[in-house]
C-alpha cells in the first residue's frame, strides 16, 4: 500500500518548550490512523504541522510523496481538515459557504459536488439556512461537507464527533467508514473517544509529552497492556511516568 | 450587590488588559491623539482665520478624502478581522491559497466597500452644501488612487500585526488612522505642525495629498511634485507592507498563531 502521509522525525519547539519531540509515522492509502494522547501531548501541534500552519523546527513531512515545505499549495489542494474549534462564516448560508470553499479549492462542477455531498451528509434541506443558526450536529455535517468539497486524498480530523449526540456521532462515524472505503482516502483521526477510535482505526499512535509512547492495532495494544479496552490502555499510558514528566 | 463578584468581573478585564501590550497602548494613545489633532486644528484656525475665505468646501473636500482613506484602511482590516471573529481563520489558511491571492482578493473587496461608501457622500455634498469634490478635476483620480494605496498599505500592516500577535492587535486596527491623522495635515497646512512633527509628516504620503487638494481648491493650480512624491512614497510603503506581511506569515507559522487565533 502507498503511504499518503509520511512524517519523518518532526520536532516543534516553542522557545525552550518542546511540543513535539521527533516523531515519525506513516498513513497508508485507505487507512484511518488514530492519534491519541492526553491534552497537551502534541496532537494538535502535529496536525498543525501537517496542514502547513506550523513550521516544524526540524524533520520532514511528505503528503502523496510531495515534500510539504516545497509544495504547500499542491498539497493543500489534496488535503482537508475538520475540527470543532473552527467554524464556517456564520452569516452565510450553507450553500454560500460550500460554494465559496469550492471556489477556493478550484472545484469543477460545483453544483454537482454540493448536490452529492448534500445527499450523502443529509444536508439538502439546510442548504439555504444561515450557518450560524444550525444545531451542533447540523454544523458538524456542514463542516464535514466543506472538508470533502475538494475530494481530499488525505483528511485530518480533530475530534470530529466532540459535542455530538450519540445518533449524529454514529452517523458521522458510519459516513467516514463508507467514504474511506469508497474513495480510498487516508484519514488521521485525533480523538478522545476510545470507542470511536477502536471502531474506525486500523492502528493508533499514543502520544504523550510530544512523543509517541506506543503504537499498533487497537486490539494488539489492549492485549499487550493486559487491559479490556482501549480506554484502559489510554489511562494506563497517560498516567505512567515518562522521563519528561 | 456583591463586591466580590464585582471585583471578579473587574479582574477578568484587568487581567486581559495587563497581559496585552497593544491593549495598554490603546488606552494611552487615544486621548493623546485626539488632543494633539484638535489642538493643531484649533491653533491653525486661531491664527489663520482668513485662510479658507476664497475656497468654500476645502474642509468638506478634505473630510471626504480622509473618510475614503479611513474606510479603505478599516475596510481591509475588517475583512481580516471577520475571519478571526467567525473562527474561520484556520479554514482560510488551510485552503490552497497563495498569500498574494489572499491579499489581492482583500484589496479588491476593500475597494468596492470604500466606493459603496464614497459615492453617496460625494452625491450628497452638492445638493446639501453646494460643493462638488469634482472641482478637483482630473487630479482627483490621482489623489484618490494615492489615498487608496496608502489605506490598503495601512490595512496590510495592521493585518501583519494580527497575524503575528493575534487578535489583541485588533485595537491597533481601529486606531491607526487616528494615530496618523495629526501628521497627515488633513485640515491644516504642514506649517502648523512643530518642526519635529513636520519631519515625520514629510515621510508620509498623506501630507502631499492633502496639501495638493488644498492647493488645487485655494490657488487653482496644480503642483505635480506633490502627486509624484505621494505616489513614490506609496510605492515604498506598499512594498514594505507586503514584505512585512510575508514575514509575519512565516513568523506566525513558527509561533503557532495561525492555529491559536483566540483571545
Amino acid at each position: 500500500m502507498k503511504n499518503l502521509i509520511e512524517v519523518q522525525n518532526i520536532k516543534k519547539n516553542y522557545g525552550k518548550k518542546e511540543a513535539v519531540r521527533g516523531i515519525s509515522f506513516n498513513v497508508e492509502e485507505n487507512e484511518i490512523l488514530g492519534l491519541l494522547g492526553p491534552n497537551g501531548s502534541g496532537k494538535t501541534t502535529t496536525i498543525g504541522m501537517l496542514l502547513g500552519l506550523l513550521k516544524p523546527t526540524s524533520g520532514q513531512i511528505f503528503i502523496n510523496n510531495l515534500k510539504l515545505e516545497e509544495n504547500r499549495i499542491e498539497i493543500l489542494e489534496m488535503i482537508n481538515f475538520i475540527s470543532p474549534y473552527i467554524e464556517l462564516p456564520k452569516k452565510l448560508t450553507v450553500k454560500q459557504n460550500l460554494y465559496v470553499y469550492s471556489k477556493l479549492y478550484k472545484v469543477q462542477n460545483i453544483e454537482e459536488r454540493i448536490e452529492y455531498l448534500s445527499e450523502k451528509l443529509r444536508i439538502g434541506e439546510l442548504l439555504n439556512s444561515i450557518t450560524g443558526e444550525l444545531s451542533s450536529g447540523q454544523k458538524n455535517r456542514v463542516s464535514l461537507a466543506k472538508a470533502l468539497v475538494n475530494e481530499p486524498k488525505v483528511l485530518l480530523l480533530d475530534e470530529p464527533t466532540a459535542s455530538l449526540d450519540p445518533e449524529v456521532g454514529d452517523f458521522v462515524r458510519t459516513f467516514l467508514e463508507d467514504y474511506k472505503k469508497e474513495k480510498k482516502i487516508s484519514i488521521l483521526l485525533a480523538s478522545h473517544n476510545m470507542n470511536e477510535v477502536t471502531r474506525l482505526c486500523k492502528s493508533v499512535l499514543m502520544m504523550k509529552n510530544g512523543e509517541i509512547i506506543d503504537q499498533g492495532k487497537p486490539e494488539d495494544l489492549i492485549t499487550k497492556h493486559g487491559r479490556t479496552n482501549l480506554e484502559e490502555v489510554f489511562l494506563k499510558l497517560s498516567r505512567s511516568k515518562s522521563e519528561f514528566n | 450587590m456583591s463586591l466580590t463578584r464585582i471585583y471578579g468581573l473587574f479582574l477578568r478585564h484587568f487581567y486581559l488588559i495587563t497581559r496585552s501590550f497593544p491593549r495598554i497602548l490603546d488606552l494611552v494613545y487615544w486621548p493623546s491623539i485626539q488632543i494633539t489633532l484638535w489642538g493643531f486644528i484649533s491653533n491653525f484656525f486661531a491664527t489663520h482665520t482668513t485662510y479658507y475665505n476664497n475656497a468654500v468646501g476645502v474642509i468638506l473636500t478634505c473630510a471626504i478624502l480622509y473618510d475614503f482613506l479611513f474606510r479603505t484602511s478599516i475596510g481591509f482590516n475588517m475583512l481580516f478581522l471577520e475571519e478571526i471573529w467567525s473562527r474561520n481563520f484556520t479554514n482560510l489558511f488551510i485552503a490552497p491559497m497563495r498569500i498574494g491571492e489572499i491579499l489581492t482578493s482583500l484589496v479588491i473587496t476593500a475597494l468596492i466597500r470604500s466606493l459603496i461608501g464614497l459615492v453617496p457622500a460625494i452625491l450628497l455634498t452638492s445638493p446639501l452644501f453646494g460643493i462638488s469634490i469634482l472641482d478637483l478635476g482630473i487630479f482627483l483620480f490621482f489623489l484618490f488612487l494615492s489615498l487608496y494605496i496608502f489605506g490598503i498599505t495601512l490595512g496590510i500592516l495592521v493585518s501583519s500585526g494580527l497575524l503575528r500577535f493575534g487578535p489583541s492587535f485588533e485595537n491597533i486596527a481601529w486606531s491607526t488612522m487616528f494615530l496618523l491623522a495629526p501628521f497627515g495635515c488633513i485640515y491644516y497646512p504642514i506649517e502648523t505642525l512643530p518642526e519635529i512633527f513636520q519631519k515625520i509628516a514629510y515621510v508620509l504620503p498623506l501630507v502631499y495629498i492633502f496639501e495638493e487638494a488644498r492647493n488645487i481648491l485655494i490657488n487653482q493650480t496644480v503642483n505635480i511634485e506633490n502627486v509624484y512624491y505621494a505616489f513614490m512614497l506609496n510605492v515604498f510603503y506598499f512594498s514594505l507592507s507586503i514584505a512585512l506581511f510575508y514575514y509575519s506569515f512565516n513568523a506566525a507559522k513558527n509561533k503557532g498563531t495561525l492555529i491559536n487565533m483566540g483571545e
